[in-house]
């Protein structure tokens, strides 16, 4: 690693003005940026660590009925304090790396990321979510730009997240072998307005909406409705674990079993 | 160069820390606590775990500065008041669930993580639980055996 | 009832104590008084002509003590083959140098051309980042066939076609292999590729080099598998440092299953740094630089030939496989695809003739050599794979096939068609044992719960000989090694009765602290409390080859017992002297020395102190002291032997495969710890399905390694494994060695990759969906592809 300085800020507005200076980044659990600070992939002066700031932690209902859950909150929180309120996606947290990461990272760092093969990208889109920042709050359809690529400004925070809580809702993930991350998943809710579809892991553009299976699933909300949809295999990625046809057949099936399972 | 301060096994210790200096490194460098591992650099094989404020936590993964005024526990710290070993160590041997030994403390820590949040887990749990816990050498057979045991489980399995 | 103690006793291991408190010592805990550390700068590229190296900048970091590159030795040696390969028309192997660091070109991505010493890790890796390296880049040479195809292209400028040697075995058998082959009724080919595997002890290489200006000597402290020869490789090959001023130490080493038996030139940069700095140099690889300098395994493709009759009857067996060796040869690279894989080509089968025809080849790869197995998983693999494929060509039970033609128990010693003497077996007892263990009667029923459950279940077997305790040394030497296989201990009793055994054997997870000396406690009659097993110090032990090839008890372990039987001899005249009696009526048993016929007698304590306090003693024949050393040289392999049988579930939606039950039913001869053995079989199983189902090791058509973590190298995980069923209860001794063991170490991993796929297979044939053959690893998007083909 390159050197760089810690600060540890215990509010939000602290951190947001330790990271308006250059060279300053984010540190949100680290599960994915320290691997890669090792790496030497990044060489930041200063990183601004976001855990210990009392008010971006803890899973809530909010009075519209939405979870909230503060942006440095960690996976293994979320387990444990979502699984009666949103028992879908606590059941997704529990499946993000395995339980030391889940201790340690967190949903903030996790949308900030945006791996293409991350989970949390299919609950927030697949809820429609809003990403709540320090200056503004983002909806979910807006903010997903690309792998690794989103709407937030340069040293702007994910204070929160808010879901809305769907009637049903399952997540399936179909992990790539190695890295045991998404290398399908698969997030289904079913609203009173309709149903959404988000698919992680597959694209080339990270998460995005199956559009096709959302209008299928919002007519008929079981397993059958999607018997006539395929999926495009351009635009998915081609790696060691994986074609485009395969990433293209698993997002049916991973679909399929999500409503079977929702 | 800043001070950290943290309990590790029930001591307090102190000593410097640059930004960079990871959890694992101010425990095998400054503490001279070499029982932790490390095995990768991507966060996987969990031969760097420790016990941080009572949670599992990857050591390789986790800044110095981070565990600033934390308890942390390593397998130094994991046997009896009277050096015997615990329950759950003395079930890894019992069981053979170690061999090279390289991983063994990530393994006994990860577990011991595991039987305090869920004290009698059954092998589907266990296997679970240890996905991020890379052994090479037991194919994880015996640590399995180990832990349900150590949990009060006895396992039974054919030509045994 | 099961022993508790002394041979075939499940003692629990005393190593395990320190390993589970956080005591163990490993190489990367070793702090020295003013240690420095050491980075290398490693290839990005393939294949590449070094054009120059600009030390200035690095030199003038902050930290930096001092930059090594290939140029400081160009005038020592290389780090050579082990082991001289004749082609077929007898012309000696290909052996280019293998510099301590890149000289000229670089070969691979991950060979190391500099290597910088500083105060501190990163200040070393800040050095290697200011490094000026200026390189032409070549084209890399990575596809075998087509390395072989283009001989301009060349890894080494010298070797025209990238052919280290062209290898026929036995070249005799040819013509009548091709004849038998012409004539056949049924002829089975199969072309597959034996994986690329990573070996990925979980402890990453580590030395540190330490130079004493004072007495001239130096101590290699080091990640090894066999120090001794690190020792000799570093002294009589490489640096030219005497033996006798270098001390290797390879303290608790964290697995090695082949990966750490080679010396790399990482020991030696690090020794000569340390003599040129005259402080301690110290280098840990990460796991990345493990992935790109590590010596990797197997790298096989294959065709294979089986020829038989219609009623399944081998006639002949013929291959021809292409073996990656890399960019350099390894110690023990040539021998690995050949005469460890080569001359285990009849398996377990009386077939007749058998060829085999091997090609080793250079790549832009890292160098490949001996991984748990070395060469018997590829044979066995091969062999397994066609011999059920042609079970389903002929409509012949894959069991029943495989029985029809084991060579039986009365045929032993055996003289296979490729030049191995089985010396004792049988076949049908491990597989009459697997038959039962496996519940092969149930399989319909949990087929048919699988069934309802959307998942396919198939069965699959492999039956397999392996040969183990490479030697003896007189034919191993006329076949080209370099080295003796011999092995050797010293049996030190101590005045008080207590005892050191310094063995040449190196554990590094196999339990030889324990096992050891629960032998030495069965053949003295003394508590294993009381005996301590020394191993991995070349200034302790006497010599010995190390740990691989399951030879530790079987050629380590005999020397040791022949030690044990002089001292015990040497007791006899003592006691004689003591008893008043002649030394052939003294017998020894349970720890006393005593007169035949009479209640007379000495313990062994009482003889140990005699022997170191002689008043009463026989000086005018006898030295005193009681300490004996042996060396042991084999008289042929050991070949341990089993049948395993693998259950596994696809699910035809993803193609994930789900391994629901395995079974191993081994012959190891004797079992000296259940437990241990046991331990052993899980981890080669452990392996034997990775490498069958998640690990693959690519390198792209640049020669990149794509592999290069375990974000993308799958390692086998708690959750992809099942509880297996081990058996050893159908033993047939070693019939020439003293404890009439064969080894265990390697057998899991032989022995389970064809049972996997051979299973995979079943279950898509089972359901309707047959697929001749799928590459390992069969990932789900492999099988899912070859489903849906």
């Amino acid at each position: 690693m390159y050197a760089f300085e810690i600060e540890r800020p215990s509010t939000i507005a602290a951190a947001a003005s330790a990271l308006a200076h250059d060279g300053a980044q984010a540190l949100s659990g680290g599960q994915t940026l320290i691997p890669s600070l090792k790496a030497r992939l990044a060489s930041p002066e200063v990183l601004i660590s976001l855990t210990g700031i009392g008010e971006m932690q803890g899973v809530c209902i909010a009075d519209d009925g939405s979870l909230c859950i503060g942006g440095a909150t960690t996976h293994a929180t979320v387990t444990r304090d979502a699984a009666t309120k949103f028992p879908a996606l606590a059941h997704l947290a529990s499946m993000i790396g395995d339980p030391a990461v889940r201790n340690r990272g967190t949903v903030g760092g996790s949308l900030a990321n945006n791996d293409p093969s991350a989970c949390y990208p299919a609950a927030a889109l697949g809820t429609g979510a809003t990403i709540v920042t320090n200056t503004r709050k983002i909806a979910a359809d807006d903010y997903f730009q690309g792998m690794f690529s989103t709407a937030l400004h340069e040293g702007e925070i994910i204070t929160e997240v808010r879901f809305p809580v769907p009637h049903k809702a399952n997540y399936q993930k179909f992990v790539q072998p190695a890295s045991r991350f998404a290398l399908v998943g698969v997030f289904v809710a079913k609203y009173a307005g309709g149903v959404r579809v988000a698919v992680t892991g597959a694209s080339d553009s990270g998460v995005f909406r199956w559009t096709a299976a959302e209008t299928a699933l919002s007519a008929n909300f079981a397993a059958s409705a999607l018997d006539g949809l395929t999926v495009d295999p351009d635009g998915m990625i081609a790696d060691l674990h994986g074609t485009p046809e395969y990433r293209a057949h698993l997002i049916k099936v991973m679909t399929k079993r999500a409503v079977a399972a929702a | 160069m800043t001070q950290v301060t943290m309990t590790v096994n029930g001591k307090s210790v102190s000593g410097a820390a640059e930004g960079r200096t990871l959890l694992v490194d101010f425990l095998r460098g400054t503490l001279q606590l070499t029982g932790t591992h490390v095995g990768c650099d991507t966060s996987q094989c969990g031969a760097c775990l420790v016990h941080v404020n009572g949670k599992a936590v990857k050591s390789c993964t986790m800044f110095a500065a981070e565990a600033e005024g934390a308890q942390v526990r390593t397998i130094e710290g994991m046997a009896n008041a009277d050096g015997s070993l615990s329950v759950l160590q003395q079930s890894f041997q019992d069981h053979h669930g170690l061999q090279c030994g390289f991983c063994t403390p990530g393994m006994v820590m990860s577990t011991s993580a595991l039987l305090g949040e869920n004290p009698k887990p059954t092998e589907h749990e266990v296997r679970a639980y240890l996905e991020g816990n890379i052994c090479r050498c037991t194919g994880y057979h015996n640590i399995v055996k180990a832990v349900m045991a150590a949990s009060g489980q006895e396992m039974a399995i054919a030509a045994e | 009832m099961p022993k508790d103690s002394g041979i075939g006793a499940s003692s629990k291991r005393r190593e395990d104590v320190r390993f589970l408190t956080g005591r163990g010592k490993y190489t990367a805990d070793i702090q020295l008084h003013g240690q420095t550390y050491a980075a290398f700068a490693r290839s990005n590229m393939a294949h590449a002509r070094i054009v120059s190296i600009d030390t200035a900048a690095a030199e003038a970091m902050p930290g930096v003590l001092a930059v090594f590159t290939g140029a400081d030795f160009a005038a020592v040696g290389g780090n050579p083959a082990g082991w001289l390969i004749n082609s077929r028309d007898g012309t000696p192997m290909k052996e280019p140098k293998r510099p301590v660091l890149a000289h000229g070109k670089v070969r691979h991505v991950g060979d190391a051309y500099a290597a910088v010493i500083a105060e501190t890790v990163e200040q070393a890796q800040a050095g290697v980042e200011a490094l000026g390296a200026v390189f032409d880049e070549l084209p890399a040479i990575v596809d075998m066939a087509a390395a072989v195809a283009n001989p301009s292209n060349r890894v080494h400028d010298e070797i025209a076609d990238n052919v280290c040697y062209d290898w026929g075995w036995i070249e005799d058998n040819r013509a009548a292999v091709d004849a038998a082959f012409k004539s056949a009724p049924h002829v089975t080919t199969l072309k597959l590729i034996n994986n690329r595997l990573v070996p990925n002890a979980m402890e990453p290489r580590a030395s540190i080099g330490v130079y004493d200006p004072g007495t001239e000597d130096y101590k290699l402290y080091t990640t090894s598998q066999n120090p001794h020869l690190t020792r000799l490789l570093v002294a009589a090959f490489v640096l030219g440092i005497p033996e006798h001023k270098l001390n290797v130490i390879a303290p608790d080493v964290g697995g090695g299953f082949g990966s750490k038996i080679y010396h790399y030139g990482e020991e030696a940069l690090v020794l000569a740094a340390s003599k040129r700095l005259g402080r301690p140099v110290k280098w840990v690889a990460d796991r990345t630089e493990s992935f790109l300098s590590d010596a990797h395994g197997r790298d096989h493709v294959t065709t294979i030939q089986l020829a038989l009759e219609k009623d399944g009857t081998f006639l002949a067996l013929r291959t021809e496989t292409l073996a990656n060796v890399g960019a350099y040869l390894s110690n023990f690279s040539t021998v690995t695809p050949t005469y460890l894989h080569g001359t285990l080509m009849a398996g377990p089968y009386k077939t007749p003739l058998v060829y085999v025809n091997v090609k080793t080849v250079f790549t832009n790869t890292a160098p490949v050599d001996a991984y748990r197995g070395a060469g018997r998983p590829e044979a066995t693999y091969s062999i397994e794979r066609v011999v059920d494929m042609a079970a389903r060509e002929l409509g012949l039970d894959p069991w029943e096939l495989r029985a029809k033609n084991f060579i039986t128990p009365d045929m032993f010693p055996y003289t296979t068609p490729v030049a191995l003497q089985y010396d004792t077996g049988n076949y049908q007892a491990t597989l009459d044992k697997l038959v039962e263990l496996s519940d092969k009667a149930g399989f319909e029923g949990r087929a048919a719960e699988s069934a309802s459950r959307g998942k396919l279940r198939g069965l699959g077997l492999s039956t397999w000989v392996e040969a183990c305790g490479i030697a003896p040394s007189a034919l191993v030497g006329a076949l080209g090694a370099r080295i003796g296989l011999y092995d050797a201990a010293t049996v030190r009793v101590n005045p008080t009765g207590n005892i050191s055994v310094m063995v040449g054997a190196h554990s590094h997870g196999q339990g030889h602290e324990t096992v050891f000396a629960q032998v030495v406690s069965s053949m003295l009659g003394i508590p294993e409390a009381n005996i301590d097993i020394v191993h991995g110090d070349t200034a302790k032990i006497p010599f010995g080859m190390g740990s691989y090839g399951s030879r530790s008890l079987a050629v380590c372990g005999s020397a040791m017992t022949k030690a044990v039987d002089k001292i015990i001899a040497k007791g006899k005249k003592i006691a004689a002297h003591m008893l008043e009696a002649a030394e052939g009526d003294i017998v020894f048993e349970n720890g006393n020395f005593s007169v035949t016929g009479t209640d007379k007698k000495k313990t062994f304590g009482e003889i140990a102190f005699s022997a170191y306090v002689p008043h009463n003693y026989p000086l005018e024949t006898l030295e005193p002291g009681l300490e004996e050393t042996a060396f042991y040289d084999p008289a042929n392999f050991t070949y341990p032997a089993g049948a395993y049988a693998c259950e596994v579930e696809v699910d035809p939606e993803t193609g994930k495969v789900e391994v629901m039950a395995f079974t191993c039913a081994d012959d190891f001869g004797n079992v000296m710890n259940p437990m241990i053995v046991e331990g052993q079989v899980h981890g080669g199983v452990a392996q034997g399905i990775g490498q069958a189902l998640l690990e693959n090791t690519t390198y792209d058509a640049t020669g990149q390694l794509t592999t290069a973590s375990y974000m993308d190298y799958t390692m086998p995980r708690a959750d992809d494994l099942p509880m297996y069923v081990v058996d050893h209860s159908c033993s047939t001794p070693c019939t020439h060695n003293p404890l009439g063991v064969k080894g265990c170490g390697e057998a899991g991993a032989i022995g389970s990759p064809p049972a996997v796929v051979n299973a995979v297979i079943d279950a898509l044939a089972r359901a309707g969906r047959p697929v001749a053959h799928i590459d390992m690893p069969l990932s789900p998007s492999r099988v899912w592809a070859a489903m849906n083909a």
